[in-house]
């Protein structure tokens, strides 16, 4: 339970009347002006209002894109150029959406990042993981319809070798994958309902899973760099000794921290908004092609660690089964790991070599799952999969019995 | 006491957050302004919405006199009626009972602010709207016909709210609607070919 | 002692990213092999958009040489004149078949039934293929083509092997042999030696380049009309967020004042 011991301020007019009927100074009071957040949050903070901000971006330039895009397998390509050259300030709607799409993964990767170095994960906050957890999948499947929508011939691809991989299911593969494309293979069926998920039902699963999250989040308070409990530690008047007012310390700090995010966003927006090929592949330039295949097909950056780990493994069915835990795993985290000690600030050095070692797999599989799999690669992508997979494997093992001595009694202002 | 780590009271520069709040508001607000900008731009008629509405050529080859023929000019019906002498007599006679004889009020290019409300006076371009609400008229040309009265010039009915317009499109007193049929631009390419949507000084002739 | 490990870890991963840059750098070395001999495989289109006279001079090429065959479905022709301040007399005059009007799309008259029976494929529409195959890869293309006896139509390309595109320049650049190396293991594509003229063209080498240039110039700008008002937008945005950024970060620093 958020919120400080003062009492609600007397009002009358018009804003009596409104709080008499909706608890706004109630919610000011509970989420802003008396919600304690630690004081001590640094850079990897940031992320969870950028996250945010990414969605809404994403929301309005949605609803917008919308207003023109025209589903449908003979029109969905030409509605997109449309868009670009003939919509006023479509081209802006476009490469907003394109580029925010990769700007909402980059700060998703980077909030999730911020759990693991202070073990945000950890109870009582494991509801809070598993919700976030929920976002990113349910983001990726965001993402990957959303992808097909353009109906380029990377599009179609991608497409088809995704929805292929449910296929490898035991027993209902065959029939499962004939049932999510509506078709023979990926068509104007598959198109149409991948458009009123990526449209409707999505981004309104996405938008209850993110206000679980900050539900739950709210409800214990957030973690912090030293992973103690602020809550543990409260001064005279009931408030946390090391917490401080989430407004105005936090709204403005945000503030600047959202300003440079859409100064970098605008950057790349305006002047590389397809990022070497990144973030708008030029396969997707020429219309789906059912005869001809695109050189490389690879997923988009923020697919590739888990493409990767697919394609380590020279069996189509083990190597899906592979995908899929690499991702449950990730759920399992809160439980994996066994020591009480939450920020690795704290912690001994073989955890820190764990997560550095995870650190360079995960980037070094993203960076694989981006080039064709052929020498050298091949090699890399099976040692960083191991790697990948024995950091939680192995992580009940070497998590036990870790010191918990150091931990200080008050946050610390120092930087990692 | 809401935060026990503020400094006391006089070492808070007020005039400095006055200000400084003032500035990042001022300056979000107009951020926020021209972020609004393309959002609200993209409504606008795209090209192809523009490059659909480009003037269009009417054929009046084929228009007998007395004859009506519509075509549709940026999503609108556009009347073209071929007027015989007959017809043309009817539109004077009758300005007392017409709520703007003169169209004072009425949309229309200047150059049709005439007689006849035409540039040439045996056709009649209007646009079929009605300036009610927007139902089309039906041509009602004979004069005298029973269910309209025996002082009927002839004109145009509209079937939504009875609206009723002279054969220059200008509306009778008694109608819902208040102005005459709005004119779009138009000129003639030669006495064949009428343009929708060119101004005689472009191209063509008066 | 948290630094130290930061440190490692960076190391770590500094480490990695060198080393796989260094591979890439060795693998890159590996095609320079030749010192001597053609590198077309490194030609640069190093067109400006920006450069409106250009732009105007490939338009001018694209419709008397491209457009025979090759449409571009995406762009109006009013567009094209607005983009590149070109009046409506010369529109009409010099880049629109009769019977067009301004507002339609620049559509080649070309039969696509018959040029799957004369060429084996119809010729492909031209409005994106800056960005899907890029504009090096239609610099290269353009002047890549070189004289084939082993092949029906006579011609071959370096960029596109096995082309059904005839060399439809030749009468500009004139017509062209060329003599091929060794390509060492694991090149890819052929490795130019030399290219030997077997007819003149009416233009100078470096007039035919210049032709190639701004077409290709006019295709980047094709596939993309709006990348100019773009980048000159893009420019007060970030310059406005800065000053946001600059005075939401001193009112920060004012508050946090507050905090120790």
């Amino acid at each position: 339970m958020a919120g400080n011991n003062d009492a609600l301020p007397v009002r009358t007019g018009f804003l009596g009347w409104l709080n008499k009927r909706l608890p706004v100074d109630q919610f000011m009071r509970d989420q802003l002006t008396g919600y304690y957040a630690p004081k001590n949050f640094n850079f990897w903070y940031f992320f969870g209002v950028l996250s945010l901000v990414a969605l809404v971006i994403q929301l309005v330039t949605g609803i917008f894109l919308t207003m023109h895009y025209k589903v449908g397998e003979t029109t969905a390509f030409d509605s997109v150029q449309y868009i670009m050259r003939e919509v006023p300030y479509g081209w802006l709607l476009r490469y907003m959406h394109s580029t925010g799409a990769s700007a909402f993964f980059i700060v998703v990767y980077l909030h999730m990042f911020r759990a693991f170095l202070y073990g945000s994960y950890k109870g009582p906050r494991e509801l809070l993981w598993l919700f976030g957890m929920a976002v990113y999948l349910a983001l990726m499947a965001e993402a990957f319809m959303g992808y097909v929508l353009p109906w380029g011939n990377m599009s179609y691809w991608g497409a088809g070798v995704i929805v292929n991989i449910f296929g490898t299911i035991p027993v209902i593969g065959p029939g499962l994958v004939e049932w999510i494309r509506g078709d023979y293979g990926i068509a104007d069926a598959t198109l149409n309902r991948f458009f009123s998920l990526h449209v409707v039902a999505v981004p309104l699963v996405l938008l209850l899973l993110v206000a679980l999250h900050l539900v739950a989040l709210r409800h214990n308070g957030s973690n912090n760099p030293d992973g103690i409990e602020i809550k543990e530690k409260k001064g005279p008047d009931g408030n946390p000794l090391d917490g401080i007012p989430f407004h105005p310390y936090y709204t403005l700090k945000d503030l600047v921290g959202v300003g440079m995010f859409l100064m970098l966003f605008a950057i790349v927006m305006f002047f590389v908004p397809t990022f070497g090929g990144l973030f708008l592949e030029p396969a997707n330039f020429e219309p789906a092609n059912p005869v001809s295949t695109p050189d490389e097909i690879a997923p988009v950056w923020y697919f590739t660690p888990y493409y990767a780990i697919l394609r380590a493994v020279p069996d189509q069915r083990l190597g899906a089964l592979l995908m899929a835990l690499s991702l449950i795993f990730f759920f399992l985290l809160p439980w994996l790991d066994r020591s009480p000690v939450k920020s690795w600030r704290y912690r001994p050095v073989r955890w820190r070599l764990a997560l550095a070692i995870f650190v360079v797999s995960f980037i070094g599989l993203g960076y694989l799952g981006m080039q064709k799999p052929e020498g050298l690669y091949v090699l890399l992508a099976r040692v960083f999969t191991t790697l990948y997979f024995a950091f939680f494997v192995l992580m009940p093992l070497y998590t036990r019995g870790e010191s918990t001595s150091r931990v200080p009694e008050r946050v610390t202002s120092h930087h990692d | 006491m809401s935060d026990h780590s503020a400094p006391a009271a006089a070492e808070v520069d007020q005039d400095r957050r006055g200000f400084l709040t003032f500035a990042t508001v001022a300056t979000g607000a107009v951020g926020v302004a021209f972020a609004a900008v393309p959002f609200i731009a993209s409504w606008n008629p795209s090209e192809r919405t523009r490059a659909a509405g480009a003037p269009i050529e009417v054929d009046l080859t084929k228009l007998e006199p007395g004859q009506m023929v519509t075509y549709v000019y940026r999503k609108k019906p556009m009347y073209i009626v071929y007027r015989t002498p007959e017809m043309l007599k009817h539109i004077a006679g009758h300005e007392g009972k017409l709520k703007d004889p003169e169209s004072k009020d009425s949309e229309q290019p200047d150059y049709t602010r005439n007689a006849t409300r035409a540039v040439k006076e045996q056709y009649l371009v209007v646009d079929g709207t009605c300036t009610h609400l927007g139902c089309l008229p039906k041509p009602r040309f004979e004069a005298a016909l029973p269910e309209l009265g025996s002082d009927w010039p002839g004109g145009f009915q509209c079937p939504c709210h009875g609206s009723r317009f002279d054969l220059a499109g200008r509306v009778f007193e008694g109608s819902p609607a208040s102005t005459n049929l709005r004119i779009p631009e138009y000129s003639y390419r030669d006495d064949k070919t009428l343009l929708i949507g060119v101004p005689p000084t472009e191209k063509g002739v008066a | 002692m948290q630094n130290r490990w930061m440190r490692i870890a960076i190391t770590l991963a500094a480490g990695m990213l060198l080393g796989s840059g260094a591979a890439l750098a060795a693998e890159e070395a590996g095609h320079e092999g030749a010192e001597q001999g053609v590198d077309w495989q490194e030609w640069k289109a190093g067109n400006e958009v920006s450069n409106n006279a250009s732009l105007q001079r490939g338009a001018a090429n694209f419709v008397n040489y491209c457009m025979g065959c090759h449409s571009l479905k995406y762009m109006r022709y009013q567009r094209m004149a607005d983009d590149l301040n070109i009046s409506t007399q010369q529109l009409q005059a010099n880049l629109i078949p009769t019977g067009a009007k301004p507002t339609d799309y620049m559509l080649s008259s070309f039969p696509a039934a018959d040029a799957e029976t004369w060429f084996g494929r119809a010729p492909p529409d031209l409005s994106l293929v800056a960005r899907s195959r890029g504009v090096d890869w239609v610099y290269r293309f353009l002047k890549g083509f070189y004289v084939d006896k082993t092949r029906p139509i006579g011609t071959n390309n370096l960029a596109l092997e096995g082309a059904a595109m005839p060399a439809v320049l030749s009468d500009l650049e004139g017509v062209k042999a060329a003599v091929f190396a060794a390509a060492p293991a694991g090149h890819e594509g052929k490795m130019v030696e030399r290219f030997e003229s077997v007819a003149a063209g009416r233009l100078k080498p470096e007039e035919f380049d210049t032709f190639v240039r701004d077409t290709v110039n006019f295709l980047d700008y094709a596939a993309d009309p709006s990348q100019v008002q773009r980048r000159g937008i893009g420019l007060w945005v970030v310059l406005f967020l800065l000053v946001f950024t600059a005075f939401a970060w001193l009112l920060k620093k004012e508050y946090w004042k507050d905090v120790h």
